[in-house]
This record gives structure tokens, sequence and C-alpha cells, in this order.
């Protein structure tokens, strides 16, 4: 399938043509919700961002002699909650997902358009709790808010960080219940369940995690709350509680809340590499299934955060071998990926940097995983940097390249503009490179010992947190770059055809960027997903003809 | 372009697919329903098990005379509901309306109920952190388990209220000619019922724990 | 600075968890070869432009399916049972081990040998011994961490947790609070002191309290008013302690547990929550009167009590 150039020297009108306040911020078509979203969850990153480089700047001295260490430990609370609920859990699905789903399916909108921008108003407001909780002083408790440290024992803007993640957690069920919906019921004629793309199988994965675990989620904050306004004891045993069964309430959800964080990932990836390689995707049906058994399997593995937490050793070993069940899925997938560029026409993009460098460093983060499901090792590496660096090469490595991949990718869509594809390669190498320096030190730092959340550490570590922060500093380098060159192309960038890549998928054949309601005509689907020839577009590169 | 009802919002192709829509909406919704009472649920278990005896003297002050014709009220109100999908579906509008008022009825007497346990349940100092008083071991382990007890059924007694405004609601508009379909009916009904389903697992787990 | 990349192995569990370590280092090596391997072939051998066939391959890929299923859950339960195995070990003391209690707070460690000998941030033990800590913390939730050891476990209020360990290496190793517990959680570091048979023999001499853990333990059991009720001459009905320890204790309600150091303690602290059958709620409690090392001199005392009281060891 060849693409076509469309350029016109007018823009032509589309859903970003009107531009009043009003129009952004009452607006239910889900392309606006999406930019909502991404402006967001840019500025929470910022900020988290910023907390992240002030630790590895203070990390430089082992008497961490430059921040206090009650402030170390704000920094490492802060950066963790906004990271965490306020730009990764966010990050694919409410940005991508909200602007590609409907797109993808061939629909005008999602199930719920009214929802979706409540989900958003809902986000920020639990961001505005957050980020007041720092202003009046700051939470030192760690994302995790063990007890009875949160209950009893740090101080009381614990209470309102707690009710602004509460608050956020509702706008993701939101959007989970939209994406399970709309997908269920918006798809156009001929799109049976096995013609969505891989992209679509993941965000419904990720949408039942969205709307069965945060839920829990909710009421164990809730729990917290209770317990530290009113002093009922739930988990501290002073006041007669159990502090192990908030670890169980919390982990129930948290551990469900990375396969959120990753999946779409693995969605975007599968998008990436089928185009760049002009290839069919090597075993559709199993990549669709592994989405959602690492969904289902991901509900059953919390006690693996909790080896060594006086949970009994005979739970800690089912935990143990349903964790290493939950790893085959991935590992189908990232086999999967592999083969697909098998006998294809591959070209490199920034997009598909990302996707290979995703593929590397998410197998990376899988296997550092195998480690800490291996209980007798886990005794060693738990609560050390080895977790640091095992799920920052997930969450960073993968999620936050996956993203960037997925951004690059739908750029022209969203925008109508190309960004600077000079740029992109670079910031994607620099990113790459900047990367791997600041977390693999980490790894072999924490089977040395040192444990995670310190302020300070003996001498003898040093060397890898030199080695840490100078990654640190290359790779703020390579996302400042894309903040800047995106921004720069959505005013500048060359006008974007409706197809730039000649991608197949829905959301190619209407204009970039595309209008209000997405389609002239609902489409009708007959062709199967990833409809791509190799040796056509060989055949095409060669002739020069496009 | 399809013929398009005109009550059909404009993302949706057919009125057909909204309505699928909404029921679909609505279960989903229920799903998260389901892990937000199964989140204390969880909690309310492993305490439990963890504060054996505690928990099974506090569950013998808990008013099986209450709770019981609670649970019989509500499964009534169940049945009632069913009634008036059912009327709804076959476009009895004065079937609709009655069942749709007995239902509300029978939920307004579970309140009534439930509000004079609760009274009761004050009197006899049986509220956490408000002069909660207790004869016996384990004082806070029982303050504990009141606390899962009227925070379950107090989010339940929530869930119903909101129930019997939305039913309220629906039985006036269909009173009054101005129901044109039988969707929020329907759809209120997946809630009804799943808000009794939620009782029926309380009412056991919460009142006749270790009652012989 | 010499330059590690694994701390010092000085336990005798060191070895096996670095084993699995290595062995899973291998695998991800072996895997990564696997990925990056082809990844890198395909990537440069396909690429746009290159003369290679590109034929649409006629493979029953779910062959390939099934092998990269069946092949990583196949390793995936091995290590699992593997570690698992070594877990097991890790945290199963020997009945031989010598007992050190553990009281973690906010800040720092207080350690109490059997001996009597008391210690703050220090461990000192002897080599090639079993050592098993019993362990509490006063406040939030520490972990006592010995990287050399491969030894790691949470120090919970409210509840006892042990870990153990044989050093093998005389030396000096960290001890690392491994669980986030406030503002000076990364100043909360101690050493455990490996030493000869000998030379620890004389340490305990040379830093000995003048009494025993159960000495103390006796002293306070008069201090505070054990012995009023629980004491041999006493006219109250209740339990005897002597022999108790280690034996089944049956319950009102019909219960039997088991008297160890949980039950002690929360008999100390929370003596409605199990009151021994024949028995009535009577005891008081004494949560707020005794610190954590305290309850565990009392424990250590009760211990060390023998079936027949003896003359002359009476209270």
């Amino acid at each position: 399938m060849s693409s076509v150039q469309e350029t016109s020297g007018l823009a032509a009108e589309s859903y970003l043509t009107e531009h009043t306040v009003g129009s952004w911020l009452l607006t239910t078509d889900h392309k606006r919700i999406a930019i909502l979203y991404l402006v967001s969850i840019v500025f929470f990153f910022a900020i988290a961002a910023v907390a992240a480089a002030m630790m590895r700047v203070s990390l430089l001295w082992p008497d961490g002699r430059l921040v206090l260490p009650e402030t170390y430990n704000k920094l490492f609370t802060i950066h963790g909650v906004l990271m965490v609920w306020f730009f990764l859990i966010p990050s694919i699905p409410a940005v991508l997902g909200n602007f590609v789903i409907p797109m993808m399916i061939g629909a005008r909108d999602v199930a719920f358009p009214k929802l979706n921008l409540l989900s958003w108003y809902l986000f920020m407001l639990g961001g505005a709790f957050v980020v007041y909780s720092v202003i009046v002083g700051g939470v030192d408790t760690g994302w995790t808010f063990y007890t009875p440290y949160s209950t009893t024992f740090a101080n009381p803007n614990v209470i309102t960080m707690v009710a602004g993640v509460f608050v956020a957690g509702f706008g993701s069920i939101l959007t989970g219940l939209n994406f399970i919906v709309t997908i269920h019921k918006m798809r156009a004629p001929g799109m049976t369940w096995f013609r969505l793309p891989l992209f679509i199988w993941s965000l419904y994965s990720t949408s039942l995690i969205l709307v069965l675990a945060t839920p829990v989620l909710a009421i164990t904050l809730l729990a917290i709350s209770v317990e530290r306004i009113w002093g009922l004891g739930i988990f501290d045993p002073n006041l007669g509680g159990d502090p192990v069964l908030f670890q169980h309430m919390f982990w129930f959800y948290s551990h469900p809340a990375v396969y959120i964080m990753i999946l779409p990932g693995m969605g975007v990836v599968s998008e990436l590499i089928t185009c760049f390689s002009r290839k069919k995707i090597f075993g559709y049906y199993f990549i669709a299934f592994s989405s959602v058994a690492i969904a289902v399997v991901g509900f059953l593995v919390w006690g693996h955060h909790m080896f060594v937490s006086s949970q009994s050793m005979y739970a800690g070993m089912v935990f143990s071998i349903l964790s290493f069940i939950v790893a085959v899925p991935s590992a189908i997938k990232v086999f999967n990926w592999t083969a697909t560029l098998y006998k294809g026409s591959i070209t490199f993009e920034t997009p598909m940097l990302y996707a290979l460098a995703f593929i590397g460093l998410f197998t990376i983060g899988g296997l550092t995983g195998l480690f800490l499901a291996a209980m007798a090792v886990d005794v060693q590496l738990h609560d050390t940097y080895f977790v640091i660096a095992h799920f920052h090469y997930i969450m960073v490595g993968g999620m936050v390249t996956g993203f960037m991949g997925g951004l690059h990718y739908w750029w022209p869509k969203i925008s109508g503009r190309m960004y600077p594809e000079l740029l992109g390669r670079i910031a994607a190498v620099v990113t790459f490179v900047g990367f791997n320096l600041t977390f693999f030190p980490l790894f072999v730092l924490g089977y040395l010992g040192q444990p995670r959340r310190y302020h300070s550490y003996p001498p003898e570590f040093h060397i890898f947190h030199v080695l840490s922060t100078a990654g640190a500093s290359i790779l703020g380098i390579g996302y400042l770059m894309p903040l800047i060159y995106l921004v720069w192309s959505a005013r500048y960038g060359e006008r974007a055809p409706a197809n730039p890549w000649g991608a197949t998928g829905l959301e190619w054949r209407t204009p970039s960027p595309p209008p209000r309601d997405n389609f002239e005509e609902t489409p009708l689907v007959t062709d199967d997903p990833y409809d791509y020839s190799a040796i056509e577009a060989e055949l095409i590169d060669q002739t020069g003809l496009r | 372009m399809p013929e398009v009802h005109p009550g059909t919002a404009h993302q949706f192709e057919t009125a057909e697919q909204q309505r699928d829509a909404d029921i679909i909406g609505m279960w989903t919704f229920l799903a998260t329903e389901v892990m937000f009472f199964g989140g204390l649920i969880m909690c309310y278990t492993f305490a439990r098990f963890t504060y054996p005896q505690a928990f099974q003297a506090a569950s013998h002050r808990l008013y099986v005379i209450y709770g019981g014709p609670n649970t019989a009220i509500l499964l009534c109100s169940s049945f009632t509901m069913a009634l008036a999908v059912r009327a709804a579906q076959m476009g009895q509008r004065k079937s609709l309306v009655t069942c749709l008022a007995l239902t509300v009825l029978f939920g307004l007497a579970f309140l009534t109920v439930k509000g004079f346990e609760y009274h009761t349940d004050f009197v006899e100092h049986l509220v956490p952190r408000w002069d909660f008083k207790w004869q016996g071991a384990e004082a806070r382990h029982a303050e504990l388990f009141f606390w899962l007890y009227f925070t379950l059924t107090g989010l339940h007694a929530v869930h119903v209220t909101i129930g019997i405004v939305v039913l309220a609601t629906l039985a006036i508009m269909a009173w009054r000619g101005r129901l044109s379909s039988d969707l929020p009916i329907e759809i209120s009904g997946l809630y009804w019922h799943f808000v009794d389903i939620v009782w029926v697992f309380l009412f056991p787990l919460l009142y006749l724990v270790g009652h012989r | 600075m010499p330059f590690h990349l694994i701390p010092p192995s000085a336990s005798t569990n060191a070895g096996d968890v670095d084993a699995i370590f290595w062995a899973l280092t291998g695998l991800s090596v072996f895997i990564l070869t696997i990925v990056f391997g082809p990844l890198t072939y395909f990537a440069v051998k396909y690429r746009r432009g290159s003369k290679a066939d590109r034929t649409p391959p006629r493979l029953a890929t779910w062959k390939f399916e099934v092998t990269w299923t069946i092949i990583p859950f196949i390793i995936g339960m091995g290590i699992f049972a593997w570690a698992a195995d070594v877990f097991f070990h890790i945290e199963t003391p020997p009945s031989n081990a010598l007992e050190v209690d553990v009281v973690g707070k906010q800040w720092m460690w207080k350690l109490q040998h059997a001996e009597g000998n008391r210690e703050i941030n220090e461990l000192h033990v002897p080599i090639g011994q079993p050592i098993k800590l019993t362990m509490t913390s006063q406040d939030v939730i520490h972990d006592f961490f010995i990287p050399a050891f491969r030894v790691k476990q949470d120090v919970v209020p409210g509840r006892y947790t042990t870990e153990w360990f044989t050093a093998t290496k005389v030396g000096r190793y960290y001890i690392f609070c491994a669980q986030f517990c406030g503002t000076s959680h990364s100043s909360m570091i101690g050493w455990v002191d490996v030493m000869h048979p000998v030379d620890y023999q004389r340490w305990l001499v040379t830093t000995g309290q003048g009494e025993t853990m159960a000495t103390a333990g006796q002293r306070l059991f008069n201090q505070v008013g054990c012995s009023g009720c629980h004491g041999v001459s006493s006219k109250i009905h209740a339990p005897r302690l002597e022999g108790l320890y280690g034996g089944p204790v049956p319950l009102e309600g019909g219960q039997v547990v088991t008297a160890d150091d949980k039950y002690i303690r929360d008999s100390i602290l929370l003596p409605a929550s199990q009151i021994a059958a024949g028995y009535q709620n009577l005891m008081p409690s004494f949560a707020g009167r005794l610190s954590e090392d305290e309850v565990m001199q009392l424990i250590a005392y009760i211990k060390s009590l023998a079936s027949e009281p003896s003359p002359g060891s009476n209270p």
C-alpha cells in the first residue's frame, strides 16, 4: 500500500482550528483531551525530573552534604508519586490512547466523551492536591506510604498527598472504563477483534487493570487517612493494627499498576516494528493473548514485593512461582517482535530507533526481574539499588521510550507537522546512551548492598554514583531535545501528509491533522492488520516511485 | 449516513450501538464497584483471621434482628425492580410506575431500619472513635471491626440512597410519560441488583461470624 | 579504593546465593545474546535497499511460539525451585544457634546477647557458629541487612522476626537498615565484627554486663510484679511458667498454641488476646511499662526456667 502525498499551502479545517480557551477546556473531542493530558503530564514530568536531578547531584557526595536528609526523602517521594500516577500511568493511555483508539477502530469519538473530559479534570484536581502538599512542606514517606511510618510518624501533609492520588485514581478508572466500552462497541464494520491492531489489544488489557485494580488503591488510601486522622488502629500495632496488612493492600494494586505502565508501551512497539520493517507482525494471536495474560496473572503476584516482610514462606513460594509465570508472556512478545524483522525492509526513522531501544532495554529490565522473583536472591536485592535499576529499565527504558516512539510516530497525525528527523534520531541515541550510563551501574551497586532511599552512603560506593549522575545529565539532554523541537515543529515543522509513514491502520486514512469527527464516512474494514509487503517496499524504494 | 434516532449522541452510529455501549458501561462500572467493596472485604477478611476472638465478640454485638429483615427487604426490592424492568420492556407504564415506587419504598424501608440500627449502635457506644466503649479483651481490634462494619454498610447505604434517588426520578418521569425508552430502567436495574448482591455478601460476613 | 563487583562472601549461605545470582547473570547474557544477536543481524541484513532474499517465509510459526513459550517456562520453574530451596534454608535457623536479640528504633540498633552483653549498632559474633537474631522494632518498620552474609529481614513493630547466619570469615561487615524509616534512615548503619572464638570469649568477658539476659529478666520478673501471680509461692491462680517455653498451651475456646517468643510477648503486652484454658482474664497488660528490650529479657528468663522449680531459684 503506497502512501499518498497530500500537501496543501493552506491549513485545512481540522480539530485544531478553533482556538478559544473555552473550546479547549470544555472540549469533548478525544483528540483535544489527549492534548490536554499531554501538556499536563509534561508539566508533572518536569517537576519529577527536577527532583531526580537534585537527587542525582546530591548523590555525588557520599556524605550527602548538598541537601538535608529530610529534603532528600521528600525529593524521592515526590519523584515517585508524580512519575507513577501523574506521568507513567496516564502517558500512553490518556495521551496516545485517547488520540488514537477511536481513529484506529474507525469511530468518531470514545463511547463517553463527557466522562473523558471529567477524567482529565479529576486528574488535574488530584495533581493540584499533590503539588499543594509539596508547597506546604512536602512528604517524606516514599511513594509507597509504608505504615506505620506514614500513618503515625510522618508529617500531616501525607493526607493531602494521599487525597490527590485518590482523586486522580478516579480519573484513571474513568479512562479505563471508557476504553473498554469503546473497544467493545465502537469498532467500524468489519473490524473484528482479530483485525484490531495490537495497540488496541494492549490498551484493552491495560484498561482491564485500570478498572479492577485502582479501586483497591482508593480503599487503601482511605484506610491510611482514617488511621492518620482519627487514630483508628488498622496498620499501626501501637493502635492495634497490622503493618503488613498495608503492604498486602498497597501491592495488590501497585503490582498490577506496573503492568498498566508497561502494556501500552508494548502496544506501541508492535505498531512501530511492523510499520518500519514493512512486515506483518510475527505471532499476532500470541502477542494479543500475551497482553491479556499479563493483565490477569499480574493480579496474582503482589507478594513478591514482600518476601522479607514476615510474610509466610509458603505464601512467598506461591508468589515467586507466579512471578516466573508472568514473565513468560513478556518473553513471548520480545521474541515475536525480533522475528518480525526477519525478511523485512527496515528503515531507522526516529520511532523505529525508540522501538528497537525498547526491545533491548525492556529485555534487560525483564531479565533482572527474574533475579528479584528468585526468593533467595531477592533476600539480598530487596530494597537495594538493584530494584531501582530494574524498574527504571522497565519504566524509563521501556515505557518512556515507548511513549517517545509513539509520540514521534503519531506526531504528524496529532499536529499536522513533521518533527525534524535528524534531531529526532540524535535525541533517541543520546537518550539511549544516557539512560544506560545512569542505570546500569546501579545493578552492581545493588548487589554490593547499597539500600535504596539513602541520602548518604559509604564512600566505597562513590564511583557508581558518579557514573550514574554523569549518565543522568546526558539523559536529561536527551529528553530536553524533543521537548524543544516538538514544540517548535508544531508551529514551524514541515506540513505532514495523511500518511507520512505509509502505515496500515485506519488512523492514517484521515488527513493530518484530522477533522473533528475523524472520518468523512465510517470506514469499512476488510483487511487483516499489518498488511505490509517488504518486497513491495524494496521495489518502491528502488524505482523511486512512492 | 444511516438513520439516527434523535436521542442518539453524535459519537454513535445507531441508537442500538448507544444502548449497547450504555449497558456495557454500567457492567464495567459495576466491576469497579465490586473491587471497591472487594478491597474493604479483603481488609476485613485479613483482620478477621488475625483477630478471630475480637471479631467474633464484636460481631455478636450486631443485631441480626435489624440485619436479617433488611436482607429480606432488599431481596423483595430486587424482585420489584425485576418486575419494573419487565414492565418497561413490555411498555406497561402503570405497572412500571408501581413497581418502581415499590422498589423505592423498600429502599426507604431498608434505610429506615438501618437508621434505627445505627442509632442503637451509637447509644451502645459502638461507633469507633466517638465515645467507643468496649468491655472485654482487645478493645482496639473490636473497634477495627466496627470501623469496617460502619464503612462497609455506610458505603452500601450511600449506594442505596443514590439508587433510591435515581429510581424515584425515573418513576416520576415514567408517570409523566416522559420516558421514551426502557434503557434507563434496565441500567438502573443492573445497578440496583448489584447493590442487593453486595448486601447479600455483607450480611453473613458481618453479622453471622461465629453465630451458632 | 578497591573495586568490588560483589560484596565479600562471609557466611555459609553466601555461596549458595551467589551461585544463583551468577547463574541468572549467565542466563541473562545468553538471552540477551539470542535477542540482540538476531535483532542486530536482521536490522543490518534486511535494511531498506540491501540485497537480501525477502520472499515471505513459509514457516510453521506455531512451532516457534510453542518453543519459546515452553523453554522459558521450564527455565523459570527451575530457577524458582532452586531459589526457593535456598530461601527455605535461609529462613530456617539451626537449633544450635546462639541467640541475639535486636531492637530497631529510629535510628539505631540495640542488640543484646544471651550472656547479657549489650551493643549499639554493632554485633560481635564468633566465626563458624550459627547466630539467630530475634528482632522487633520500637516504632516503624526497619530492616536488618548484612550484605556480606546475604541476609535480610524486615524488623516489624508489634511482632518478632528472625534472621540467622553462620559467619565464615573474620572481619568487619556492614549492617544497613533496608526499609525506609524516616529522616535518618541512611545513618542507621552498623557493623558485624566476626572474631575467632577465643577472641569472642575474651570480648564477652571484658564487655559483660554482670548479668545475663535471663538474670536480668529474673530481676525484672520480681521488680515489675510478675512474681506476685506467677511465682511459686503465689496464692493467685495464674499459669505456671516453669517448663512452659516451647510446649503446647491450650487456650480458652479450644485452640492449642505453642509457647514461643511471640506467645510470651503477646501474653505480656496483650494478655487478653489469648486466655489459657482454665484461667480467667485477670492479667493486666504491661504495654507501655516495659521496653522491647525488657520484654526480651523476660522471655529469656522464662526460657531458662526448668520444669521443676529448684530450691534457691525461687523469687
